[in-house]
């Protein structure tokens, strides 16, 4: 095991992946437990989608990934939470709508131009390999503002996700808050989106939060279980992914299923003893 | 002193018209009672003033009233059955809508909303997950949180829904409580006999028309 992890850090590329991954759970966790409450948790399913679109659009192009994806994601998130408040079109349809095209298009460039190969597997379900060395400073920095904003506005998060009517009635700008959720969810899922690919991007934000909230009942300690969750589950996968050489997203997910069944399970005889 | 007045106010959702030219006036003090049938507009009405619908025609002024000294509380307030909140965290976000700038709690805030729990008996729930509560105990923990943002006009719709007749009652009288301490209260019932002995206005929501007495 010592052997694994000290061969595993030798590497700069695994390092480099540990480092970003460590910096996207953690916003993803944080991340996530709104927008699971919210019962906003396929937003970030259909915008990891947009985000394999933009890639196939920047790929060919010789442009930098995230420079591309994160602008045009966070454009998607806009619409879509647009949609949502204003159409008549129901939110999930819409989600499925973009989803599904963005997903469609992207195919068809890549086929066009690169052809399908390797990379796109990697782009799908994840790679370690996939951080260059001039993006961890980027991913590390935008991973610190996420998590500065999210300590700075985290009571005021708390008021409107558990209650947006009383907050909008003596007030707070909801819409504000829904787009910054939006927003910062759209730059984690395209920076995420490397690691862990497109298709399982969405496991990192939603998983912990359901997790935690298997077992804890108050706002700050599922906060605080979902972290320590997102952070563990992200290096005990990374670590299966090396060892057993299997894309990185897919581990990352296994082990986070594993960790709900888990949580489930305590859950379920902790329920049982009580009545007994 | 009058602090709200709605003059002609009509909603519309899609093409049934919700409320019609309502119109009232209400005086700092004042404890509203809205009594009318089902489909009458009473929510309606109280989300046009709460600002959460906009009226189709009408006007809702308020004087010296300013948006965060409104607290609303929704009928049956969807308090999902799996969020994660405990009592102190849910009372204690009442005090941020007096916050401008700067989101964390004080010290101030804090006692204040151990304050306004023991107010209404149930300081023995603060460290409580408010999926625990029964539905009584869940509404007085919204009224402790309106408390603590210091609302000068409450927004009630139904807040008795759900209550057995002993903790209406109870709810009643913490309502009374509240409002000769200052605070004006709007409150929306289907129950003329069990209420409107608390409130000194009232005002019937008819299918197509309102009036004040």
């Amino acid at each position: 095991m010592l052997e694994l992890l000290e061969e595993l850090f030798s590497y700069a590329f695994v390092v480099r992946a540990i480092v970003v991954g460590i910096c996207v759970s953690l916003c993803a966790s944080f991340l996530g437990l709104p927008l699971v409450l919210r019962r906003y948790s396929m937003i970030g399913d259909g915008l990891s989608h947009v985000g394999f679109g933009t890639l196939a659009i920047a790929v060919p192009l010789g442009l930098s990934p995230l420079k591309v994806s994160i602008p045009l994601v966070m454009l998607a998130a806009f619409l879509l939470l647009r949609i949502r408040e204003s159409s008549k079109m129901q939110g999930d349809a819409a989600i499925a709508i973009i989803s599904c095209s963005s997903l469609a298009i992207g195919v068809i460039i890549i086929s066009l131009t690169v052809g399908m190969n390797t990379d796109v597997c990697n782009y799908m379900f994840g790679s370690i390999l996939a951080i260059k060395q001039e993006e961890v400073y980027l991913c590390v920095v935008i991973s610190v503002v996420i998590l500065a904003l999210f300590i700075f506005f985290y009571n005021k998060i708390f008021s409107v996700i558990f209650d947006e009517n009383y907050a909008k009635a003596s007030g707070t700008n909801i819409e504000f808050y829904n787009m910054l959720l939006a927003l910062l969810t759209a730059v984690i899922i395209v920076i995420g989106m490397r690691i862990m690919g497109a298709m399982l991007i969405s496991s990192l934000i939603i998983f912990p939060a359901l997790t935690s909230m298997r077992l804890l009942k108050t706002f700050k300690s599922v906060v605080v279980c979902s972290a320590f969750l997102s952070v563990i589950c992200f290096f005990t996968g990374i670590v299966i992914s090396f060892a057993y050489n299997v894309p990185t997203g897919a581990s990352i997910v296994a082990v986070n299923l594993i960790s709900f069944l888990v949580f489930c399970l305590i859950s379920f005889f902790k329920r049982k003893k009580e009545l007994l | 002193m009058k602090i709200l007045s709605c003059t002609q106010v009509c909603v519309k959702y899609e093409s049934t018209l919700a409320l019609k030219d309502c119109s009232f006036e209400l005086d700092a003090g004042n404890f509203l009672g809205v009594f009318g049938e089902n489909g009458s507009g009473k929510s309606t009405l109280l989300k046009s003033i709460a600002g959460l619908i906009k009226p189709n025609s009408g006007s809702i002024e308020f004087h010296g009233i300013k948006k965060n000294d409104i607290g609303y509380m929704a009928q049956q307030t969807r308090v999902q059955k799996d969020f994660p909140a405990s009592v102190h965290e849910v009372v204690l976000s009442g005090t941020l809508c007096r916050h401008s700038r700067f989101y964390f709690y004080s010290k101030n805030d804090k006692k204040q909303a151990d304050k306004n729990l023991e107010l209404l008996g149930i300081e023995q729930l603060k460290r409580k997950s408010i999926q625990e509560l029964s539905g009584g105990q869940r509404q007085r923990v919204l009224l402790a949180r309106m408390l603590c943002a210091e609302a000068k006009l409450l927004l009630l719709d139904e807040p008795m829904t759900g209550l057995d007749a002993a903790s209406s009652k109870q709810m009643c009288s913490i309502l009374k409580d509240i409002n000769s301490n200052g605070a004006t209260i709007i409150m929306v019932s289907h129950d003329v006999e069990g209420t409107s002995g608390f409130c000194d206005r009232v005002l019937h929501l008819g299918v197509s028309n309102a009036r004040t007495t």
